[in-house]
């Protein structure tokens, strides 16, 4: 959905950042959290799960803003495949901010382990109690992981790429603060 | 529509330089996090591999503590935990548990009799769906203070270097008063007579949010008969899954959990560390198991004891260990579910 704004909306803009910061912590607690068996294990394992929640409702509601609000068109002389690039990365994006929460929801409730988020507050299990669902669940977990990390590397470069070598107004369009509109400043 | 560059501009190396060096920074980071760059960070993937004899694991099978029983059965709180928790467990009452009598040994084909410690997983349940997971032993303190020195204690005693453990020893000279209950004789004819030490410390919280330093107990009812290993062993490989199923069938068999709270200035960061005898302790209920159930398909087949699944009310302390057996159950579990086919399920299949 394309619409002739040149920046996308203030309610869009502040979860994609609040987001960036989000995932990205989640992801070195991931990869953190595997690797040690200091007291850190405990305190990451603790932040990882409500994190993980956290991203999930900001997620969906960054996907109901998408809709409501759509996006700013690309610009017309954007190279197809660059285009194409474009407009998939922000369905992977997408796919996997819901995705990984409810992978690693559905993979605990596999292996009996309780969902708590804090205190005594847990979620409910989603999925019965099974060794070959939990390993599906939790190599797509790992693999995903991976994958998102890579895939937010690239974006980053591409954001990069469009700011200061094609100097194209893609950044300006979810760039944070009041800045002036990009269209109006040529 | 946003407009674009009218005309190309000159070509300039230093984004892209500045691309490199934000995408590379961010992969090292990334890379460090993981553990990829310090060789010498004991990993769960380490301790873990550390416990597998030196064919390999038994795949399918827990890594350590391979051999066990399940059975169910029940927590009754007599609410004297109340003054120390607000763990809902502790509340008069009577919770179903879910638990395992173990081996500690990473063979799940090992004799009885070559076995010395003796280990009990739980899973207690409270109606609001907390739960308390606890895997304790029969041992009254734990061979190491921390988990390094039990990875070194892997090393060494897996070590074809006559001089490993001697060395061990030196560095670790806890391990010492560890020893005498290792080498003692006096061991028990049945699960039902062991008592089970969680060893590692927890803090209690109370409803005022005070934390009292604590470790638990279960103390058997059953009268404790002692036996040498060598009389264990004539009775047959597998003599405490087949006693423990008969003398449960015929009765069921009781537990007094018991709560030792430390005094000021106990160690609470060291389980090989025991405390004084004069310490205050409360018999907070009775844990019953009354039915015991084949492993195989078994309700506890499946079940990480993990002992850092607490309910509100109890806290990991100080104590390294919690949070190093957790990273390495999560391990042990992630391994041996993905190698479910290797593990002997019964022929009917796969439980409901």
């Amino acid at each position: 959905m394309t619409t002739s704004r040149t920046r996308f909306t203030a309610p869009q803009r502040l979860p994609h950042w609040l987001m960036a910061i989000c995932i990205l912590s989640m992801l070195f607690i991931g990869v953190g959290m595997v690797s040690t068996i200091t007291s850190k294990y405990l305190t990451l394992v603790q932040i990882h799960k409500p994190l993980g929640i956290a991203i999930l409702v900001l997620a969906l509601i960054r996907l109901t803003l998408r809709i409501i609000y759509g996006a700013p068109s690309l610009p017309a002389d954007l190279p197809e495949p660059i285009k194409l690039a474009a407009i998939s990365s922000q369905y992977i994006f997408y796919i996997l901010m819901i995705a990984m929460p409810l992978i690693g929801w559905a993979m605990l409730s596999a292996a009996a382990y309780p969902v708590v988020l804090f205190g005594s507050v847990h979620l409910p299990s989603i999925l019965p109690v099974n060794p070959s669902l939990h390993t599906l669940l939790w190599r797509a977990h790992h693999y995903l992981a991976f994958a998102f990390f890579a895939f937010i590397l690239m974006h980053v470069a591409a954001m990069i790429f469009h700011k200061l070598i094609r100097n194209d107004g893609i950044f300006e369009t979810m760039a944070p603060g009041s800045t002036h509109d990009y269209s109006e400043s040529k | 529509m946003v407009p674009s560059p009218a005309s190309p501009k000159p070509f300039r190396l230093w984004p892209f330089v500045l691309i490199a060096a934000v995408v590379g920074i961010a992969a090292v980071g990334f890379a460090y996090t993981a553990g990829w760059l310090s060789p010498n960070r004991l990993t769960p993937k380490k301790l873990v591999a550390g416990l597998a004899p030196p064919g390999g694991p038994a795949l399918g099978h827990r890594r350590n503590h391979a051999k066990g029983i399940c059975f169910t059965g029940t927590f009754e709180a007599n609410g004297e935990g109340s003054s120390l928790s607000k763990a809902p467990v502790f509340v008069r009452g009577q919770y179903p548990i879910v638990g395992r009598f173990n081996l500690g040994t990473p063979n799940p084909n090992a004799e009885d009799a070559m076995v010395r410690v003796r280990g009990l997983g739980i899973l207690i349940t409270t109606p609001d769906g907390q739960e308390w997971r606890s895997a304790m032993i029969n041992a009254p303190i734990f061979p190491v203070s921390n988990p390094q020195a039990f990875y070194d204690l892997l090393t060494a005693s897996a070590s074809k270097d006559p001089d490993a453990m001697k060395n061990f020893i030196a560095a670790n000279p806890g391990f010492l008063t560890f020893l005498p209950w290792a080498k003692s004789d006096q061991w028990t004819e049945s699960y039902a007579e062991e008592p089970y030490n969680s060893l590692n410390s927890f803090l209690f919280v109370d409803e005022s949010g005070a934390k009292h330093p604590i470790r638990w107990s279960l103390i058997p009812a059953a009268q404790l008969v002692s036996i040498s290993p060598a009389d264990l062993a004539k009775r047959g490989p597998d003599y405490l899954e087949q006693e423990i199923t008969q003398r449960v069938a015929a009765g069921p068999q009781h537990w007094n959990l018991m709560v030792t709270v430390a005094n000021p200035g106990d160690p609470t960061a060291d389980p090989n560390k025991a405390w004084p005898a004069d310490r205050r302790t409360i018999n907070v209920g009775t844990m019953t198991v009354q039915q015991i159930e084949p492993e195989r398909d078994g309700p506890c087949r499946d079940i990480n004891f993990d002992p850092t699944v607490l309910p509100a009310g109890i806290t990991t302390s100080d104590d390294p260990f919690p949070a190093a057996r957790s990273a390495a159950y999560s391990r042990s579990y992630n391994s041996r579910t993905a190698e479910e086919a290797d593990y002997p399920r019964n022929a009917t299949g796969a439980r409901q």
